[in-house]
């Protein structure tokens, strides 16, 4: 048995909508597989401890953390990244109300911090404001305070239960 | 010509709107470009072997088993580094008596703290790299630590640094009028002592830095995350003995930085020294554990202040000791003396009194390097100062709001200077507690916590006037030979369809620099946003200057693009009056068109210019001025510092059960001065607010007797998350500076500046009818409890 054999293994997964084979060390976690083998270098990393939500992505429908999920568990998987999820448009409305309330600063945890409000909005139709920051919880923002994520999220979460005058807060000088 | 501020229905009235940030769209896309993005050829990672004792001799160093590791490249010793790469020390001239010793990229003799990087190992991948580093073997002689703050002078405490003779690394005392006379006299006089833990920025994004080196061209390429591009340009340049022209230093997106990200790290320092030694490029990216252990922390002050008053409660004087532990080497080239300088300068600051002492103590110890983090010195100052003063109502009978009227400095005094020595320009506390006061509903507020406490529900509102330094000027760091810029540039070109672009010295890391310049350039120019692209931070294009730090952004660097603006705008009017033969002074540029001043008819298209200009230029009378392409730089000068004022709110329940604190609701009332982009002033404050918040519960960096750190990873060190975070009420009053024409002060820090002491002054108003209280943070349960008598052990 060769080296090679024993430390790396072959992959076929489905990123994106596109059908990827590829062969990586054993010990590979999904999101370096992504940043360094794939050069999809939107999802961040920020703690490789499973705390901070950087890393967040979707995978099987899932919300997971690239940062927590070794490439060996992806056989036949489905990855969608923030890459995948613009172009398809699925994130389109989240993304404009992101940018509209400024529920990003930096953008490091943007990818991730959508990755969650997807899955979420998903889940829970018209989730509480309370629901909101409790399922957000996991995705850590240092810069915005919160806020304007949670209003984002609402926003959104009332648009596309056709609530057609969304009550969530402009934010500015609220 | 100069802009009609107050008229919102002025042409190009961009100044002043919420108008989208322009690279907001890339990044909710996953198209940012952090440097751990990047990815050159021929690139290798350096990983770095850290000290895990707090103080210890460096003996024999083997690197034989790294270097035969299949994948390592190299291995280097601060001594090889030490070869190409000079010393440095984090002094000012201006700060006097100042000491700290020289510290190079890697340690020599002996490590300081615990994560000083000793050895650096370079692989072709990080895990190669990380690899090589685990299989480094050091002879540590593990030596005493000093890590108490209080003890740090005393005859028996060992000395850290022998040459300096003991761990002293500044002390100053800023005194006036009659302190002992008056506070032997005063009706009253109140004390406390107070506490902020060490805390850490934990930027999202770690710090990381990939440095190319290219010998052909003889010039170095540094991509890194970082604040201050040209004052890294310089420093590399110097300590690697590179012309500074050949240093080039690039900071594109920045994940987060708060004043951790404008500092020197050995580590990074290491990596450029390296990459000059290998001439290829070479990246480090910093892992979470090591930036809990190699990022500055801050904040680690320990104090006793007393207030004292007359009998109309009226503030007479205040006398503050302040002590604060920075690590063993003051940072560079900034010094870590500078927030405990802060807080002699802001004890008080809010307030109208004429006695005042308050001095500093800043001490080296074996534990991470302290230095400037987002509103240095001003948490630790305000929660001295409001501790104080929430003390003296609640011991005199008076509501805290009540005691705020009667010593805030009245609004109509300015300018003034303190009797800390501070000169204001402007500010407007009255009106902002006025503000307050109404968005709360405090009345109501009030009769609600009253009501509750007969149901045994304990709920408590917290006050904290502040005063914050932005705008600073050479008076910071240039005076005391620091080679950091307080002046700015900013470079407006037109393109020859009539669209612009502006090259700032401001950097971005998501403030919204980008927004703002877009917005001061579209009005001072005459077009839309839309047609402007702004560049920062890259010292080969982007005139010199400081980059964004100390809220300076938006009153320096904004005022240099209104000006580099507004000299475009004259340019394109000279050509255009040329063209129509009329006088420029009675054209203005609307929205992309030249017009008729007077009834807005539209003359001449901005790209009917250009196209002249640039393709036919022939055809303008010779002589005629058209550089389409201006520069402008503006530094204070009337004042040192461009002082803002707010106030803070904070309602909380505390859990007598079980000590926890909920956040109900948090206000703040703010003035910074002429706003360009309402939308982002609020979020800015509402991050600075929720950062506070974190100093104020959750953030402590610990460390045992022995200089170990107890939670380097982020499931031990709390953050603020967002279920435990209030809704924040934003308001404002503007007071503009007329330093400028722009009118613009800094918003960064007042969130950050204010809510620690709010929070604090709120609990302690839930608590205190049960006879308890809190001032050393972060109010954890446990000390919540105690404080309560709950816990006794």
């Amino acid at each position: 048995m060769t080296q090679s054999f024993r430390d790396r293994i072959d992959l076929e997964m489905t990123v994106n909508g596109e059908e990827v084979e590829l062969t990586v060390p054993a010990g590979r976690h999904l999101i370096d597989v992504l940043r360094l083998d794939l050069g999809l270098t939107g999802s961040h990393v920020g703690c490789e401890h499973g705390v901070c939500g950087a890393c967040t992505l979707i995978v099987d429908g899932s919300a997971v953390r690239g940062c927590l999920t070794l490439a060996a568990q992806l056989q036949g998987c489905e990855v969608w990244t923030i890459e995948g999820l613009t172009e398809g448009g699925v994130i389109g409305d989240l993304q404009k109300a992101f940018v509209e309330r400024n529920a990003l600063q930096c953008g490091y945890c943007t990818p991730g911090m959508l990755a969650s409000a997807k899955a979420l909005i998903e889940a829970d139709g018209v989730p509480s404001r309370e629901t909101i920051r409790e399922h957000m919880s996991g995705n850590y923002c240092r810069c915005t305070g919160y806020e304007a994520i949670v209003d984002a999220i609402e926003t959104v979460a009332r648009q596309r239960a056709g609530e057609t005058e969304p009550q969530a807060r402009s934010g500015a000088t609220s | 010509m100069t802009i009609r501020f107050d008229d919102p229905n002025r042409p190009n009235s961009y100044i002043g709107r919420t108008v989208p940030r322009p690279n907001a769209g890339r990044l909710v896309a996953g198209r940012g470009r952090y440097v751990d993005d990047i990815t050159l050829p021929r690139m290798v990672h350096v990983a770095f072997v850290r000290s895990p004792h707090a103080h210890a001799r460096i003996g024999a160093i083997e690197t034989g088993g790294a270097e035969a590791l299949k994948g390592v490249l190299r291995v280097f010793t601060g001594r090889d580094l030490a070869e190409v790469c000079t010393p440095w020390e984090g002094k000012l001239l201006h700060l006097e008596g100042m000491k700290t010793p020289p510290q190079h990229p890697l340690a020599l003799d002996r490590a300081c703290w615990v994560g000083e990087p000793v050895v650096a190992v370079v692989g072709r991948t990080r895990a190669d790299a990380e690899a090589g580093a685990a299989l480094v073997e050091i002879d540590f002689g593990p030596l005493p630590a000093v890590t108490d703050i209080r003890t740090a002078l005393d005859a028996d405490t060992p000395v850290l640094h022998e040459a300096l003779g003991d761990n002293l690394c500044f002390r100053k005392a800023n005194e006036k009028g009659e302190v002992d006379r008056i506070f032997a006299e005063a009706h009253k006089v109140v004390e406390a002592s107070f506490k902020t833990a060490r805390h850490t920025g934990v930027t999202l994004e770690p710090r990381v830095i990939l440095v190319d080196w290219n010998s052909g061209d003889g010039e170095m390429t540094a991509h890194v995350s970082n604040q201050a591009p040209h004052m890294l340009q310089v420093l590399l340049a110097g300590h690697l003995d590179i012309p500074e022209s050949r240093v080039r230093v690039v900071c594109g997106d920045v994940g987060g930085s708060f004043g951790l990200k404008v500092h020197v790290y050995p580590d990074e320092v290491a990596t450029a020294a390296i990459a000059k030694i290998m001439e290829r490029p070479v990246k480090f990216t910093s892992d979470r554990m090591e930036a809990f252990i190699s990022d500055i922390h801050a904040r680690d002050h320990e104090a006793t202040g007393r207030v004292a008053l007359d009998e109309t409660g009226k503030i007479l004087g205040f006398d503050v000791d302040d002590w604060t532990g920075i690590g063993p080497y003051s940072i560079y080239p900034r010094t870590s003396a500078v927030e405990g300088l802060q807080v002699t300068n802001l004890i008080g600051g809010p307030y109208a009194f004429d006695h005042y002492r308050c001095r500093t103590s800043v001490v080296f110890q074996n534990k991470g390097i302290c230095a400037q983090y987002r509103a240095v010195g001003h948490p630790v100052a305000v929660a001295i100062t409001e501790g104080l003063v929430d003390k003296a109502a609640a011991e005199m009978g008076f509501d805290p709001i009540e005691i705020r009227r009667r010593n805030l400095v009245a609004d109509d005094a300015y300018p003034l200077t303190t009797a800390a020595g501070l000169k204001l320009e402007g500010l407007s506390h009255h009106k902002s507690l006025d503000a307050l006061v109404e968005a709360m509903d405090y009345a109501a507020l009030r009769a609600e916590q009253k009501a509750l406490r007969e149901k045994g529900i304990h709920r408590g509102i917290g006050i904290a006037s502040f005063i914050e330094l932005t705008n600073p000027s050479p008076f910071m760091y240039g005076i005391g030979g620091a080679r950091i810029s307080a002046q700015d540039g900013c470079t407006v070109r037109m393109d020859p369809d009539g669209s612009v672009v502006a090259l700032t010295g401001i950097t971005e890391q998501g403030q919204g620099t980008e927004a703002i310049m877009a917005q001061i350039v579209a009005e001072a120019v005459g077009v839309s946003p839309q047609m402007v692209r702004i560049v920062t931070g890259d010292t080969r294009v982007t005139p010199f200057g400081g980059g964004t730090w100390a809220s300076r952004g938006a009153g320096i660097g904004g005022e240099a693009a209104l000006q580099a603006g507004r000299a475009v705008r004259g340019q394109a009017l000279e050509v255009a009056a040329s063209l129509l033969q009329a006088k420029a002074g009675d054209l203005d540029i609307r929205d992309g068109i030249i017009v008729d001043a007077d009834t807005g008819e539209e003359r001449l298209a901005l790209s009917e210019v250009g196209r002249i200009v640039y393709f036919r230029g022939d055809t303008l009378p010779k002589g005629l001025p058209r550089e389409l392409m201006q520069t402008r730089h503006f530094i204070t000068s009337n004042y040192p510092y461009a002082f803002t004022n707010g106030v803070q709110a904070s309602y909380v329940e505390v859990d007598t059960e079980t000590g926890f604190v909920t956040l109900l609701k948090h206000w703040c009332v703010e003035d910074c001065g002429r706003i360009i982009n309402p939308l982002l002033v609020d979020e800015q404050i509402r991050g600075g607010i929720v950062q506070g918040i974190g100093a104020a519960l959750f953030e402590e960096t610990c460390y045992d007797e022995e200089g170990q750190l107890l939670n380097g990873t982020m499931a031990d060190y709390l953050v603020p998350m967002s279920g435990e975070m209030p809704d924040m009420i934003i308001r404002h009053v503007e007071t503009p500076t007329e330093e400028s024409e722009l009118g613009a002060k800094g918003a960064g820090e007042a969130g950050t500046a204010g809510a620690p002491a709010a929070v604090m002054n709120a609990i302690n108003d839930a608590i205190r009818p049960l006879g308890g209280a809190v001032t050393h943070m972060p109010f954890t349960p446990e000390r919540i409890l105690r404080a309560l008598g709950t816990i006794t052990d």
